[in-house]
């Protein structure tokens, strides 16, 4: 039996693409959560939890919604795209990101805000700006937790089911990732296919958590 | 040549309180400050970097670091600051602790001989002793060559030995670098040693001659 690896790759590429734009975007996120008094604070928060708690049909739905050529956002949005985002691959990445956003902001948060306080505040009698501070004092000591976001949002990218399927639907080679051809394999009652899909997932969920416990591991066993 | 007269709410054991302080001190001045744990004198250095914010106003030089609404930002201050917890940079060594500071290599390498952590310029700063890192501390809060060097119960975990040992770098490096200096302590021995004048924090500051410390707190 031939695999069709086609879905593997496409999930593969959604998930580096989602797990480098989030990076980019939450890491001044989280360093400002970390830092801030800001009253606006927990509302921003809670934003950024609703994807832990919301089920992916509701996120779904009004992705749909507002990716509509109906609406003035979907009409801006395919105007920057050049081409109408539901079922279409920048669709699902847009999708993607908001999703796994939690899983990106909140380990780095938690890295951030168990930095001594007081290392921040020497950078700053250092004459150094908040930016100075965060790129060169807070990001290098939280190595464990970049790893822990980084991989932790690829994985969850890549175990991604509901909410891709709303968006994306099952198009070959554009939307029709791992998970969702796992779905249409079992519809279709080929099982064997599967079977073998299955297998292949769950042995990559498995080591890819593998590798964020045994890096905290190391870590803790080096430094206490 | 420092000028301050400030007040600040504060929570003590025995509830709020409101800490004042009034004081002048001259250029080159060695001013310890003594008093009750949560007494606030941990927050008098605190606010006088411009870590916490207070009421009223701190001159150093003709230059305003604090008044009324205005407050002159951390980075602009220019002190040098030691932390009860060293507050290191975990992630450089002890040359590059220095160096972040103030690209001044020269300067660097003389304040690591001053303070006998020359040998360990290279050394990742998680894998010091406390003893250590404290000469770190130390070396690193001169290396902008502040007007104001700020210490917070610097000889707190350190051996008796060790205390007198860095004494005698501190009152080196007071004198060498020409700072002002105000240092937070428990210590009879180390105010008597290196004070010229002590400030006993009890919400009110009042200053008292290193030489009637004992007639206070002995009485």
């Amino acid at each position: 039996m031939s695999i069709d690896w086609t879905p593997f790759i496409l999930s593969f590429k959604l998930a580096s693409l989602t797990t480098l734009i989030l990076f980019l975007l939450a890491v001044p996120l989280a360093w400002w959560l970390s830092q801030s008094k800001h009253f606006l604070k927990p509302l921003v928060e809670t934003v950024t939890a609703l994807p832990l708690v919301l089920p992916p049909s509701v996120l779904g739905f009004y992705l749909l919604w507002g990716f509509s050529t109906d609406t003035a956002v979907g009409r801006f949005l395919s105007d920057i795209f050049g081409h109408a985002l539901p079922f279409s691959f920048t669709g699902i990445l847009i999708a993607s990101c908001l999703y796994s956003l939690p899983f990106m902001v909140q380990p780095l948060q938690n890295g951030f805000a168990s930095l001594n306080p007081h290392m921040i505040e020497a950078s700053y009698l250092a004459g150094k700006t908040q930016f100075q501070t965060a790129w060169r004092v807070a990001i290098p000591n939280i190595k464990p937790a970049l790893a822990t976001a980084i991989i932790i949002t690829f994985a969850h990218t890549v175990g991604e089911f509901g909410v891709v399927l709303m968006v994306g639907g099952a198009i070959p080679e554009k939307t029709r990732v791992a998970s969702v051809a796992i779905y249409d394999l079992v519809e279709q009652m080929d099982y064997a296919s599967a079977h073998l899909y299955s297998a292949i997932l769950l042995a990559l969920s498995f080591f890819v958590l593998m590798a964020v416990y045994g890096i905290n591991h190391a870590h803790t066993k080096r430094f206490g | 040549m420092l000028h301050i007269d400030i007040k600040k709410r504060l929570f003590g054991s025995e509830g709020e309180f409101t800490l004042r302080l009034k004081q002048d001190v001259n250029r080159g001045d060695f001013i310890v400050i003594m008093g009750e744990s949560g007494s606030g004198k941990t927050t008098l250095l605190r606010i006088v970097a411009g870590l916490e914010r207070a009421e009223g106003e701190i001159f150093v030089d003709e230059e305003v670091w604090l008044e009324r609404r205005f407050s002159l930002p951390i980075q602009k201050r220019n002190v040098g600051f030691v932390f009860q917890d060293y507050a290191l940079f975990d992630n450089m060594s002890v040359k590059e602790n220095l160096l972040f500071v103030n690209p001044d290599d020269s300067l660097a390498r003389r304040l690591m001989e001053m303070t006998g952590i020359a040998g360990l310029s290279s050394r990742n700063v998680r894998r010091l002793s406390g003893g250590q890192k404290q000469r770190v501390a130390l070396a690193r809060a001169l290396m902008r060559r502040p007007k104001l060097l700020l210490m917070d119960e610097p000889f707190s975990a350190l051996d008796p030995r060790m205390r007198k040992d860095l004494r005698e770098k501190i009152r080196r490096l007071h004198a060498e670098f020409g700072t002002t200096t105000l240092m937070v302590s428990h210590d009879i021995i180390e105010a008597k040693h290196l004070a010229d004048s002590v400030w006993f924090v009890d919400k009110k500051v009042e200053p008292v001659a290193p030489d009637s410390l004992e007639k206070l707190l002995y009485a």
